[in-house]
């Protein structure tokens, strides 16, 4: 997990500490100096040992020193964080190239051959640029291990760069505020050996994470564990954000639509609809908007999957 | 003393007018009972917004659910950081110190404009109001943290509007406080009162009051457009109607940055009055102190961009930001070494408005020196939007402008209230309201060092030892809070009478019996001399 004596997690770490520590130093030393200073002038000049004051106007000299000093300083420090994050702005030629989404309250990364996972999967001493894109709100992608954060903005273009250079697993935090769920919308960056990382990349199914092949449905809930959807629906009764799965298909179900209240039976239509038209039909006591449409990203042949794994999560 | 059988006329608190009891306070015009209008509004919003930091500090004493789930967690947020940012710590000292100081401190008899304060109170109850109201109504409380960012601000389904509208309100409260201090400061100094002969605490005002009133009207506009928006869905901010998230991101911070120097500037002015006065010592280079109050309000507008360094903006926007950045801590480190040179050779008598100072510039200190780390670029990207961010805000705004105004309410109990508070208990609750703030926000740089990011209701384990010992910072500064305020109220029975200079200060309140008569001055004064004159005679 996350250690910060990784020191060279990320290409990023050295620059950072050089300017954190630069500034943080210097300014320790002001600050216990100048306190020093100002508890000693507090006991020496008490009115209990020097009963009468010494009137002294200001003193231009004085004030010209420790404005230049500062100023110095200042450019300095400036300096060292700007040397710091220009290489942040410009990605190698040759990096690899993933598309990071990310929407409430889950990230999805996208590789080029049509590879998808929740967590960063990447090769270690690589450079990765990530391509990052937003589904509604501002989200963050912050990974503390590698000194790195970038915004993601809906519908404006953005990239992050780094490279990884320790095999391991580091913690990804989403660090913008994105809702109810925000402190849950995490993800394992997985840096991994070069070998590792091409026969993983080579493996042709479209999801990575281990799930039971036995149960029931196993490819339905891969499908929902690569797309977020646990973020806010539960299989096991729990209302999360949204309704659970559990025992919901064939059931009858209350939904607004257009305003008015309507009973329906969820059968493989609706579900279809809930899916790639979330908002005509919003399930009664739960808000509007939230859940976006999954149009552009599940094929009906990814729903059938899902609709399947929905039905063995029945009681009967 | 007795302010009846020496000057014939009764002290502002005995003033009987045209109403009585309660009316007699909220239909007065008189600065003075209006600052104290401001006092105890604004103490009572501490109160709830302290509690709810407390409670805050409790769920995260440990990962997971401890009293309270993430929707009520992020409704606390809200609330708490809408209610001390633009309840508190806005109209804080301005309010409280200067209605009921800066017409005695230039020798006037009132504001320039006393009917439009009043009006300015029931606008800041208004907002009040307005905020409590989203609290109750519709689907639930605002959920998006004070700064309301967008599009978030327009998905969920917390009750925005009230909120934001309240929020406008308040900031129109703060606009006309700024514009009556304006004129009155132009208008209504004493006969001989030249510009440097003012003292500082109404030169800060002055600088405030320009960025009160040239900033606030651009948060009241972009307020505004997020309930045109949220109403009449015009795509301002929002992507999805072809908005951009990142404008209402600069047009909240072009506010909200000088807002801070709102906060910090009248804090500033206290704290060189209360250090003058005890160390029986003229100001160190007061044409300085004067110069970078003037120059922060100024520099201050110019770097909102250091909050959106992660946003997206171009790569030479963001230098320039951080340039500046770094440049307007400049003047406030002048403002430091005059403070501890005003020391050096004083004569300084240990009263616990003296101790606040001291401890004043230590966290300050600290405030500003964390403030410069997240002012570089390189170091920013890690520390943005972390816990480190949390601590640095608390220690300049809690630790600024919370210690400056406990500072002054122990600095002018006396004239304000004509009792002397009780200074043992005085410092014993400073004791524990500092030893519990260190613990409650210092471990909070560390935690966003190690990467926890803020507005988190929940975390790792690695996080978790860090959260223990904040949360028990946050029991000893609330016991400490609790000490100082009872004290105070207690004092106002019990307290000796206070004589009209308990401090030996030199500016104009002083020569004015404790409480001040209803008109201030019975002659109006004639300036001679410079602020703060102790040449022995
Ligand atoms: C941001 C939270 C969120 C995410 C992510 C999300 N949903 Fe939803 N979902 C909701 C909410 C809220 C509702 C209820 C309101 C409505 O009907 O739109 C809902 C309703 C549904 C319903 C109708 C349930 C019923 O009881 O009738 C289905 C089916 C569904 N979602 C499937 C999915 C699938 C499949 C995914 C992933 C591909 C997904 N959801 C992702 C929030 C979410
Ligand atoms: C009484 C003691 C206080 C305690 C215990 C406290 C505690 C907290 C906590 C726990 C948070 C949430 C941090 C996070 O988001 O991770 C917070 C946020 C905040 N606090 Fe305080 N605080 C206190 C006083 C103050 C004061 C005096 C101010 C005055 C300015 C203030 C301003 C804020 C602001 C603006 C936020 C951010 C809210 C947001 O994220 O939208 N707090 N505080
Ligand atoms: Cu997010
Ligand atoms: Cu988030």
């Amino acid at each position: 997990m996350y250690s910060t004596t990784a020191t060279d997690a990320s290409n990023f770490v050295s620059t950072f500490n050089t300017s954190f520590y630069f500034i943080a130093g210097i300014s320790l030393l002001l600050l216990i100096g100048l306190t020093v200073i100002m508890l000693y002038f507090v006991f020496r000049y008490n009115n209990k040992k020097n009963k009468v004051a010494v009137q002294n106007e200001g003193n231009t000299r004085l004030e010209i020193i420790w404005t230049v000093i500062p100023i110095l300083l200042a450019i300095a420090m400036f300096y060292y964080g700007w040397a710091g994050w220009k290489p942040m702005n410009k990605a190698p030629k040759d990096a690899l190239k993933i598309t990071s989404v990310a929407r409430m309250w889950s990230f999805s990364f996208q590789y080029e051959n049509g590879k998808q996972s929740p967590d960063l999967v990447i090769p270690v001493n690589t450079p990765v640029k990530l391509n990052l894109v937003s589904l509604d709100v501002i989200h963050s992608i912050f990974i503390p291990a590698f000194r790195v954060k970038s915004d993601m903005v809906p519908g404006r273009e953005k990239m992050m760069w780094f490279l990884p250079q320790t095999v391991g697993d580091f913690d990804l935090y989403c660090s913008e505020y994105c809702g109810l769920r925000h402190s849950y919308m995490n993800a394992t960056v997985k840096v991994l050996s070069n070998e590792d990382y091409t026969s993983w990349y080579a493996d042709s199914s479209k999801v990575i994470t281990a799930t039971e092949e036995s149960v029931p449905g196993a490819e339905g809930l891969k499908i929902m564990i690569n797309q977020g959807c646990n973020a806010c629906h539960s299989s096991d009764g729990t209302k999360i954000v949204g309704p659970s799965y559990m025992n919901l298909y064939g059931e009858k179900q209350v939904v607004i639509r257009e305003g008015k209240e309507v009973t329906v039976t969820v059968d493989d239509e609706y579900i279809k609809r809930a899916i790639n038209d979330p908002n005509s039909e919003i399930v009664k006591g739960y808000p509007k908007g939230l859940m976006q449409s999954y149009k552009a990203t599940l094929s009906d042949d990814d729903i059938s999957k899902i609709i399947e794994y929905m039905k063995s999560l029945n009681d009967k | 003393m007795n302010t009846q059988k020496e000057f014939g006329e009764p002290g502002y608190l005995d003033y009987k007018g045209r109403y009585k009891g309660l009316f007699s306070w909220i239909f007065s015009t008189d600065h003075k009972r209006i600052g104290l209008l401001y006092l105890f509004s604004i103490l009572s919003l501490f109160a709830i917004g302290a509690t709810l930091g407390l409670l805050m500090k409790f769920e995260l004493i440990a990962p997971g659910k401890t009293i309270m789930g993430p929707q009520a967690y992020n409704a606390f947020f809200t609330l708490h950081g809408i209610v001390m940012i633009f309840a508190v710590v806005i109209p804080g000292l301005p309010a409280v110190f200067g209605n009921f100081l800066l017409p005695i401190m230039i020798g006037a008899k009132d504001v320039a404009f006393p009917k439009l304060n009043l009006f300015s109170w029931y606008l800041y109850v208004t907002g009040v109001v307005l905020v409590i109201i989203s609290q109750f109504a519709g689907d639930g409380p605002p959920d998006t943290g004070w700064t309301f960012y967008a599009p978030y601000s327009f998905r969920t389904t917390g009750t925005m509007l009230p909120a934001v509208f309240g929020a406008f309100v308040l900031g129109f409260s703060s606009i006309l406080t700024g514009l009556n201090f304006l004129v009155t400061i132009h208008r209504m100094r004493a006969p001989g009162m030249t510009w440097l002969k003012m003292p500082l605490f109404p030169w800060s005002l002055y600088a405030t009051a320009w960025v009160q009133l040239l900033a606030t009207p651009i948060i009241g506009i972009t307020l505004l457009m997020v309930v045109a928006e949220r109403t009449l869905h015009i795509g301002f901010f929002d992507p999805s109607l072809g908005g951009d998230p990142l404008l209402y991101q600069h047009l909240f911070w072009t506010y909200s940055h000088p807002a801070v120097y709102i906060m910090i500037l009248p804090a500033m002015g206290a704290i060189s009055e209360i250090i003058t006065t005890f160390s029986h010592k003229t100001i160190f280079g007061y044409k300085f102190m004067v110069v970078s109050v003037l120059a922060i309000a100024f520099v201050g507008y110019f770097v909102w961009g250091h909050h959106m360094f992660t946003s997206g903006m171009s790569g030479t926007a963001l230098y320039t930001f951080s340039l500046l950045t770094f440049l307007v801590a400049i003047p406030s480190a002048i403002k430091v070494f005059n403070w501890i040179s005003t020391m050096h050779k004083g004569s300084i008598d240990l009263q616990t408005p003296f101790y606040w100072a001291i401890a004043f510039i230590f966290v300050f200190m600290i405030g500003g020196f964390s403030g410069l780390i997240l002012g570089s670029l390189a170091a920013n990207v890690h520390l943005h939007n972390t816990n480190f961010v949390v601590a640095h805000f608390h220690f300049i705004v809690f630790g600024g402008t919370g210690f400056a105004f406990f500072g002054a309410m122990h600095y002018w109990f006396p004239k304000i209230t004509g009792k002397m508070y009780d200074k043992t208990w005085a410092n014993i609750g400073l004791i524990l309201f500092f030893i519990g703030f260190i613990t409650l926000y210092g471990p909070m740089f560390y935690l966003g060092f190690k990467g926890m990011p803020r507005r988190y209701f929940d975390y790792d384990e690695v996080f978790h030892a860090g959260n223990i010992i904040s949360t028990m910072g946050s029991w000893v500064l609330y016991s400490g809070l609790a000490i100082i305020i009872i004290n105070l109220f207690a004092s106002l029975k019990g307290g000796a009478k206070a004589p009209s200079d308990p401090w030996g200060g030199k500016t104009l309140e002083w020569t004015i019996p404790s409480p001040p008569p209803v008109e201030n001055f019975t002659e109006t004064p004639v300036v001679t001399k410079g602020p703060y004159d102790y040449k022995q005679v």
